[in-house]
Formats: C-alpha cells, structure tokens, sequence
C-alpha cells in the first residue's frame, strides 16, 4: 500500500492538516490498514521534499501546518494511478519456500506442513469473513479492502491444495527421468536446486 | 447432545479388491444454530459424509443420531419423515424436478407436509426472492442458467421449519457476489436455529462457517479452532 500517493490523492480534494490526513485515510480503507501519526509526518516531509505538496509557514509546529497538492504532484498521482503494479516478478514468497524445504527434509511429512498452513490461512479467512459479516453493508471502502484480503488468502489455500494434489500423485508414480527446467527459470521462480 | 452426531462412522463401497474406504472412524457434532464447512481434496469422502449424515445412506459401521435419535434404529416411514421435515438437501447436481417451476420446487416439500398451497407459495416465495431470484418464480428448470438452478435448490433446502441443512458445494456454478448470498442465506437459517454442515472446496465459502473441517482419504485430519477474536486483524504491524 503506497501510503505516499494515497495521502497525494487525499490532498487532490483540498488542503489538510496532518491529523486530518490520517483520520481520512483509516476511514477510507475501511481501517484495515491503521496508520501511526509519525508516519503521516514522515511521508509528508518527504513529499514536500520532492516538491509534490507544499505547506503554509505556520510555524515549526507541524501540527498546525496546512498541507496542499502542487502540479508535479497531481501529475504524479495520475500517474500512479495508471501504472500496474509489477506482477511480471513471483514474490520470494516465504510459504512456497518453506514447503519446498519441507519436501527434501527427511522425517517431515509435507503433507503435514501443507494442512497445518492451510489451517491456519483459513482460519485468519474465518476472521476476515466475520469483520465483513459484521460490519461490511455499512462501510463500502471496508468492504473492498476485505475482499481483497479473503482473495489473497484464498489464493494461498488453492496453492497449497494444489501442491497437495501435485504431490500426492508424484509419490504415486515417481518422476521419470527428464531435463530439468533452465537453470535461469528455475532461479526466477525462487528453486536453487 | 448435539442435533447430528456420527460417531466412528465408517463407510466401504464394495467388496473384496474393489472395496474403496470412502470413510474412516469419522466422528462429527454439529449443534443448532451452528455452521459446519467440511473441506477435502476429489474423492475424501465429502460427499459420502453428507448423504449418510442425511440417511440417505447407511454406514458400514458407527452409529448416527438427529435431533437425540439414532437412525440406524428408526422404521423406513421415520426416516422418510425426518428427511421430509427435518432435513434441507441442496444436492451436487441440484436435483430439481423438471416438471415443476422454481417456485413449485421451492414450495413441494411444504406441501407434501400438509402445509396449505398457498401458504406454502407464499415461503417459497419469500425464499427465492433472498435469493435474488424472485423473478424467476414461473421458470422451469431447463429455462435457468446453473447458478439460477443452485439458488432454487438452495430455497428449497432452506424453506419451512427445517433443523438441519446439508448442502454439498452449494456454490459450484455461483459467482462470488452470488456465493456471498448463499453463505448469508445459510447462515441466517443458522441464527433461526438450524445446524448445517457445507461441503466445499471454496476456502471463501468455508471461512463463513464456525468450523472448517478437513477430510482426506476418508479421515478427518484436522479442523480450525473455535473463532477468535478479530482484534488481531486491526493490530499495527500484523498485517502483511
Ligand atoms: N456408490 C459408490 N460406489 C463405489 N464407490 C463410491 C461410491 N460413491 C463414492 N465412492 C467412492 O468413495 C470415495 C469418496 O467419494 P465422495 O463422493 O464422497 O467424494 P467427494 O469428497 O465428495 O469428492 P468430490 O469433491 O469429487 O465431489 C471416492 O473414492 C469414490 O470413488
Ligand atoms: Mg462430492
């Protein structure tokens, strides 16, 4: 979550105070992803730095400071908004990499691992699903937020189900022998061996 | 006591070499009000769990009770009434009858238990339009679309005074949005009192239940603790 172009695209309506930059942003994002005042200052500091806002000399109190978007800024935002995030580069993802430590360990049982990973996932998706129950027909943004959360998680357990399947059928009939993928994919997707 | 018990349920499918183990020493308690995903890769048995749960099947071995009765012990006629009135079946492939409109699949059970036909309508009705598909009322099953036919079998599942509610992949054909309101829908006859078991391979569709049970090869493996709080969601530097 880029906090840098979400506080830009909060300043685009009208210039604001610190304080009010962080209540706005919790409310908009459904509070999923709670924000500490040092961050806000921090972030505004730089934006100003890099000429994206600027602020009235109220003083040194950054408190009292009104914030507001300049033209490099705008222009910045739209562009944030419209360049896709890059998804080209699989993630070093920690789970993957623990199954694929899990599979050459002796005396582990992957399959073990794998349903103790999935739990847990499942369960963090029970207390996402009970938050929207709860309270999601009030708070559209919250809604969205949490969606995208159970659609993140809900990837993980397909994946996990998946190299469940996957392997459960390589110990049914072991892999004849064939060339192994290029050694440049295979680093790419995060194997070393 | 809870309202559906198995308790060391077994089940084997033909004999000799062929024999398959669809189930194995399964032990389950589902109570009112409560909602139960079960969970498991093709072939674990889901399916096998649900209909002998229902009684449409008996098991080889180990004992079923619903509502404090065993089944095992109950006449033909006492299982037929408590599959009429007590259970709400949403099956795999839907099993609606062809010759009959939503509404009229909706409201037949009603009827068949005595209820007055216009009563009857009158919840089923109400049923299919929580479904999002009150206007689709006067359609025979061959004029809707799958996720439209899966609303139907669930109206009918949920319709009436029903204790206990088995719905094997309830949102096979569904969208999300169209899951999310089968979820709500179960989930509302949960608060009215019914306890229900939700076979699924959808993590989404299980993370509404209480429980998330896992089977694989027949066992339960494991299953989810009970909800805990939501707090640690919200907590700073939790989330990834
Ligand atoms: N009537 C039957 N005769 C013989 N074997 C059966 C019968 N019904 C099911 N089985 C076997 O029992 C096992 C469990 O089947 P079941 O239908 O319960 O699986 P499932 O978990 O529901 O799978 P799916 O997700 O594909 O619906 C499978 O190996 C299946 O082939
Ligand atoms: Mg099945």
């Amino acid at each position: 979550m880029s906090v840098r172009h979400a506080l830009l695209a909060l300043l685009s309506e009208e210039p604001k105070y610190g304080l009010k930059l962080r209540q706005e942003f919790e409310a908009q994002t459904g509070e999923v992803w709670p924000l500490n005042v040092g961050q806000v200052y921090t972030t505004l500091q730089r934006l100003e730095r890099d000429g994206l806002i600027e602020s009235d000399d109220a003083g040194e109190d950054e408190r009292q400071k009104t914030f507001r978007i300049t033209s490099g800024g705008e222009a910045e935002l739209a562009n944030w908004l419209r360049t896709p995030p890059d998804l080209s580069l699989p993630p070093r993802d920690e789970l993957v990499i623990k199954i694929l430590v899990a599979l050459h360990l002796p005396g582990v049982n992957v399959h073990d691992v794998i349903q103790l990973h999935r739990r847990y996932v499942v369960e963090l998706m029970q207390q996402w699903t009970r938050l929207k129950e709860e309270e999601a027909d009030s708070d559209l943004g919250f809604a969205l937020a949490v969606d995208a959360e159970l659609f993140r998680l809900d990837s993980v357990v397909r994946w996990l189900d998946t190299a469940d399947g996957r392997l459960k059928r390589a110990s049914a009939e072991p892999p004849t022998e064939t060339s192994s993928p290029r050694p440049r994919l295979r680093r790419r997707v995060g194997i070393n061996r | 006591m809870s309202f559906l018990e198995l308790r060391n349920v077994s089940k084997a499918y033909g004999t000799g070499s062929a024999e398959v183990h669809a189930l194995a020493n399964i032990d389950l308690s589902v109570d009112r009000g409560a909602l139960v995903a079960v969970m498991g890769p093709s072939g674990s048995g889901k399916s096998t769990l649900l209909t002998i749960a229902g009684t449409l099947e008996e098991p080889t071995d180990g004992e079923v009770t619903i509502g404090g009765s065993a089944v095992g012990t109950m006449s033909r006629n006492e299982k037929a009434r408590l599959r009429r009135r007590t259970i709400g079946y949403v099956f795999q492939d839907f099993n609606l009858l062809p010759g009959l409109t939503a509404a009229e699949n909706v409201s037949l059970p009603l009827e068949l238990d005595g209820m007055r036909t216009r009563r009857a309508h009158a919840a089923g009705m109400a049923a299919l339009e929580e479904l999002g598909i009150g206007d689709r009322a006067t359609h025979y099953p061959d004029e809707l679309s799958g996720g439209e036919r899966q609303r139907v079998a669930i109206a009918r599942a949920v319709v009436g005074e029903r204790h206990l509610l088995l719905a094997d992949e309830p949102s096979g054909a569904l969208d999300s949005a169209n899951g999310e309101a089968v979820m709500r829908t179960i989930l509302a006859a949960c608060h009215r009192g019914v306890a229900a078991v939700v076979v699924t391979h959808d993590a989404q569709l299980a993370s509404w239940a209480d429980r998330v049970v896992f089977l694989r090869d027949g066992h339960v493996v494991d299953q989810t603790m009970p909800p805990q709080s939501t707090e640690s969601l919200l907590t700073p530097g939790q989330s990834q």
